[in-house]
C-alpha cells in the first residue's frame, strides 16, 4: 500500500515537471515540437494560443446568399475548403474556417493586421482565368504558373480585364509560365447548361467593355485551346472554334451535371455558393492587450491571497492543497498548449470557473477530514473516510458542470455564438483535469504525509488547523 | 443561530423577494424604454448594427465625428466618449456596414478627423439576423442546461424519497440566482449603461454552474444524513446538515471572493462590468444554497410555506 502510493507520488511528480516544462517559456527542442503531429505544422511553437480578442484580428461570419432549399449539399463544405485554402496562402497561422449550422462559414485570422485584403480574399469568388493554351496544351487537374498568378499577385484588382504581358527577365527559370489571356472578370455572371442544340453546352456571355479584347484574342486564335484555370488548376482546355465577340458556347461531351458544375465555376469562380458577410469583427492588434495584461497581474493577486488564505486557515493541509492546486493549473495549461486549445476572453473566465471548482474539491476534502478527526476518528482513518465521503458531492456537483458545458459546447456549435463554445471547453478541461488533481495528486500527497508522521499530527493537531 | 434558518424561512424569502423585485422591476423599465424590449442595455454581440471604437492620436470633438459619419448617409449614429478625455477613445455606433463601407469610412475618417491609431481601434458588425439567432441561442442554451439539471439531480436523489423536489429546490435557488445577477445588471444598465455583450452571457452561465455546485453539496450532506438520523424530524436532519457544510460555503466563497476582488480592484477595464455581475451571482448562490434552497425543501415537506412564527422548543443546541 504504502509503496504503491510511492510510485503514484513519483509518476506524479513527473507529470507536474513535464507540465511545468511545457507551460514554461524556455524554447522547446525540435523533436518535441514534431511529436504534437496532431497540430497545424506551422503553428507547433508549444506556446499558448491566443484567441482573436486577445491579439487582435479579423472574424467574418459568411452566409450563404441563396435560399437554404436552393443549397446544395455539400457546396458550403467545399467552399470551406476553398476559402481555407486561400488563407493559408496568406500566411495566416491558427486561421480557422469553420462551418456554423447549415448556411454559414466563420473565418477567423488571429494577427491580420490588413482586415481589408482579408475581405477581398474570402468574398472574392475565386481566380477565374483564361489561359492562352498553346500547341501544347496542360492537362486538366495539372497546376500550372500563369503570367497573372505570378506577377498580380493573390487579389485580383478589380479594373484589370487582361493579364499583364510578361518580360523573359521576369520569368522563374525552368518554369514553364502561360500567358493569362483574360480573366473572370470579364464574363457576365449568368452562364448556364442548354442542351437545345441536341448536344450539352455551357453558355456564356462577355461584359460589354471587354467585347472587343475578347473579339481581338480568339481571331488571333482560332482553332488554338483556351484554358479554364481555376485558383492555378487548369479545369480544361476547350479549342477555339470562331471569332468570338459577345459570348459563345463551351462543348466538351458534358453531362448535365457537368455542365452545371462548369456554369457554377464560370458564374462564381471557385466557391460553389455566393457568400454574403454576415458579420465582421476587427479587433485592433493592441486592444486587448493592456487590459489583458492587467488582468493577469489581478488575477494572480487574487490566486496569491487565495493560497495565503489556504495556508493560514488550513496550514500543512493548506500546504498540500497549494501543491495540489498548482498541479492542476500547471497541468491545465499544458492540455491547453497540447490539444491545442485557443485562448478567448470568455475561455479565460471558463478556466478561472475550473479554478474555483478545483479549489472547492479541496475544501470539501479538508473539512470533511477535520470534521473526520474531530469526530474520533485517527488521522489515517480520517483521510480514507474524507475522501470516499467527499466524493459524492464532488461527483455530483462537477457531474452537473460538465453536463451544463456539454450543452453549451451544442449550443455554440450549432449558432454564431463561438465565444460560449469557448468557455466550455476550457471549463470541462479543467474540471476533469481538477477532479484527478483533487482526488488522486493532493489525495497521495497526503496519504504520504500524514502516513509518515501520523504519530507527530496526533500529538499536535493544531498543525492541521484543528 | 443556524439551526433556526429553517424556521425563520419567512425572513429569508421576504429578503430574497424584496431583492429580486427591485431587479424585475429594472428589467421591466429597460424591456419598456429600450428600443430593443429588452431587459438589458445590449451589447454589440447581441444587437444588430456595427459599432466602431475609435482611437484617435490627437483631440476630436464629437460634432467632427458626426459629421463625418453623416458624409457616408449615417445621419444618426450614437456617438459617446470611453475613457478619460485624454485617452481620446470614442464609440460609434451605426446601422448594420458591411466589409468595404467599413474600412473606406475608417480611412476617411483617419484623413479628415484626426489620425487613426489601428492597432488600438476595432469595428464589429452584426447583421439583424445574426443578432437575433445569437441573442434567441443564448437564452435557448440557459433554459437547456436547466433542464438538463433537473433531470440529472432528479436522477441522482432517485433512492430518496420525494427526489423532484430536490431537483425543483435547486432550480428555485438557481433561477432565484439569476434573477438577482440580472437584476444587478439591468440596474445597471439603467443607472451607468452597461451592455449585456457575450462576457455577460459567460458570467450568467458561469453564476448557473456555481449555484448547482453549491446547492448540490449541501443536498448531498443531506442525503448522507437522512440514512445516518433516521428517528430524526426533516427539518431537523436538515438543519444539522446545514450547519455541518457551511464551513465549506463561507471558505469556498471567500476563495472565490478573493480572486473576483483583485480582479474587479486590479483588473482590466474590459472586464470591470463582467467581474462585478458574477460578484453579485457568487454571492446569490452561496446565500441561495442555503437560505433559498434548504428552506423551500422544508417548507414542502412541512407543507407549510412560512413555517411557525416561533423556533420549534425541540430545536437542537448547536453542537
Amino acid at each position: 500500500m504504502r509503496e504503491r502510493n510511492l510510485i503514484t507520488l513519483v509518476i506524479i511528480v513527473v507529470l507536474g515537471l513535464f507540465a511545468a516544462f511545457i507551460v514554461s517559456p524556455i524554447p522547446k527542442p525540435e523533436f518535441l515540437k514534431s511529436l504534437v503531429f496532431w497540430q497545424d505544422p506551422r503553428a507547433r511553437d508549444l506556446q499558448i494560443r491566443q484567441g482573436l480578442d486577445l491579439q487582435g484580428g479579423l472574424q467574418v461570419l459568411l452566409a450563404a446568399n441563396l435560399e437554404s432549399s436552393q443549397l446544395v449539399t455539400g457546396s458550403l463544405e467545399s467552399a470551406r475548403q476553398i476559402i481555407e485554402g486561400r488563407v493559408n496562402g496568406l500566411g495566416v497561422t491558427e486561421a480557422t474556417v469553420q462551418i456554423q449550422g447549415t448556411d454559414r462559414i466563420l473565418v477567423e485570422l488571429p494577427g491580420i493586421t490588413d482586415p481589408q485584403l482579408a475581405i477581398d480574399l474570402i468574398q472574392k469568388t475565386g481566380q477565374l482565368e483564361f489561359v492562352n493554351g498553346t500547341n501544347n496544351p496542360p492537362q486538366a487537374g495539372q497546376v500550372i504558373s500563369t503570367t497573372f498568378g505570378l506577377y498580380q499577385g493573390l487579389l485580383y484588382p478589380a479594373t484589370s480585364q487582361i493579364g499583364r504581358p510578361v518580360t523573359a527577365t521576369e520569368t522563374p527559370p525552368g518554369v514553364l509560365v502561360y500567358e493569362t489571356a483574360f480573366t473572370g472578370e470579364i464574363l457576365e455572371s449568368n452562364a448556364r447548361p442548354d442542351a437545345s442544340t441536341g448536344q450539352i453546352v455551357v453558355l456564356f456571355q462577355v461584359k460589354p467593355e471587354a467585347q472587343a479584347s475578347f473579339r481581338e484574342f480568339t481571331s488571333r486564335n482560332v482553332q488554338r485551346p483556351l484554358c479554364i484555370v481555376l485558383d492555378g488548376i487548369v479545369q480544361s482546355c476547350p479549342i477555339i472554334q470562331d471569332v468570338l465577340t459577345e459570348g459563345g458556347s463551351i462543348r466538351g461531351n458534358y453531362t448535365i451535371d457537368e455542365a452545371r458544375q462548369v456554369a457554377t465555376l464560370l458564374n462564381y469562380g471557385s466557391l460553389p455558393v455566393p457568400l454574403k458577410i454576415e458579420s465582421i469583427r476587427d479587433v485592433g492588434a493592441t486592444l486587448g492587450a493592456d487590459s489583458v495584461r492587467r488582468s493577469f497581474i489581478a488575477g494572480l493577486i487574487g490566486l496569491l491571497a487565495l493560497i495565503i488564505f489556504l495556508l493560514l486557515y488550513y496550514r500543512v493541509l493548506g500546504v498540500i492543497s497549494a501543491i495540489g492546486l498548482t498541479f492542476f493549473g500547471l497541468s491545465t495549461m499544458a492540455v491547453f498548449i497540447l490539444l491545442p486549445v485557443t485562448l478567448t476572453l470568455p475561455g479565460i473566465v471558463g478556466f478561472l470557473s475550473s479554478v474555483a471548482s478545483a479549489v472547492d474539491a479541496n475544501v470539501l476534502v479538508v473539512e470533511r477530514f477535520k470534521e473526520e478527526v474531530r469526530g474520533g476518528r485517527t488521522i489515517r482513518g480520517a483521510v480514507e473516510t474524507a475522501y470516499q465521503r467527499a466524493w459524492l458531492s464532488i461527483r455530483d456537483s462537477n457531474l452537473s458542470t460538465l453536463i451544463i458545458c456539454a450543452i453549451l459546447f451544442l449550443f455554440g456549435n450549432t449558432f454564431g455564438a463561438s465565444a460560449v463554445k469557448g468557455f466550455a471547453i476550457t471549463l470541462a478541461l479543467g474540471i476533469l483535469i481538477s477532479l484527478f488533481s483533487a482526488m488522486v495528486v493532493t489525495r497521495t500527497i497526503l496519504r504520504q504525509v500524514l502516513y509518515q508522521q501520523s504519530e507527530t499530527f496526533e500529538a499536535r493537531k493544531a498543525l492541521l488547523g484543528i | 443561530m443556524l439551526f433556526s434558518i429553517v424556521q425563520n424561512r419567512r425572513y429569508y424569502f421576504a429578503f430574497s423577494l424584496v431583492v429580486i423585485l427591485a431587479g424585475v422591476i429594472a428589467m421591466l423599465y429597460n424591456v419598456i424604454t429600450l428600443p430593443t424590449n429588452s431587459p438589458w442595455r445590449l451589447g454589440v454581440d447581441f444587437r444588430e448594427g456595427s459599432r466602431f471604437v475609435l482611437k484617435f492620436t490627437s483631440p476630436v470633438s464629437e460634432d467632427s465625428l458626426r459629421s463625418a459619419f453623416a458624409a457616408f448617409g449615417l445621419s444618426n449614429p450614437s456617438v459617446s466618449r470611453l475613457g478619460a478625455p485624454e485617452e481620446n477613445l470614442w464609440q460609434v455606433r451605426t446601422t448594420f456596414l458591411a466589409g468595404e463601407q467599413n474600412e473606406s469610412l475608417l480611412a476617411r475618417i483617419s484623413e479628415t478627423i484626426a489620425p487613426l491609431d489601428r492597432a488600438q481601434s476595432s469595428v464589429d458588425s452584426v447583421s439583424p439576423q445574426v443578432a437575433r439567432e445569437v441573442a434567441s441561442a443564448a437564452v435557448l442554451a440557459v433554459l437547456a442546461a436547466i433542464v438538463a439539471i433537473l433531470l440529472f439531480i432528479w436522477y441522482s436523489f432517485r433512492k430518496m424519497p420525494h427526489p423532484f423536489r430536490y431537483s425543483l429546490c435547486a432550480i428555485l435557488a438557481l433561477i432565484h440566482d439569476i434573477l438577482v445577477a440580472g437584476g444587478a445588471m439591468a440596474l445597471l444598465s439603467v443607472i451607468l449603461g452597461w451592455e449585456a455583450d457575450v462576457l455577460f452571457l459567460t458570467a450568467m452561465l458561469t453564476i448557473v454552474g456555481f449555484s448547482i455546485q453549491d446547492t448540490i453539496v449541501v443536498f448531498d450532506r443531506i442525503r448522507e444524513n437522512l440514512s445516518r438520523y433516521r428517528g430524526e424530524p426533516f427539518h431537523q436532519v436538515v438543519s444539522r446538515s446545514v450547519v455541518q457544510v457551511v464551513h465549506r460555503s463561507v471558505v469556498t466563497s471567500l476563495t472565490n471572493v478573493f480572486v473576483t476582488t483583485a480582479l474587479l480592484l486590479f483588473g482590466g477595464n474590459s472586464i470591470r462590468q463582467f467581474v462585478a455581475i458574477l460578484l453579485v451571482g457568487l454571492i446569490a448562490g452561496t446565500y441561495s444554497s442555503i437560505f433559498v434552497a434548504v428552506p423551500t425543501l422544508v417548507a414542502w415537506e412541512e407543507r407549510s410555506l412560512l413555517g411557525k412564527r416561533k423556533p420549534s422548543p425541540q430545536a437542537l443546541p448547536a453542537k
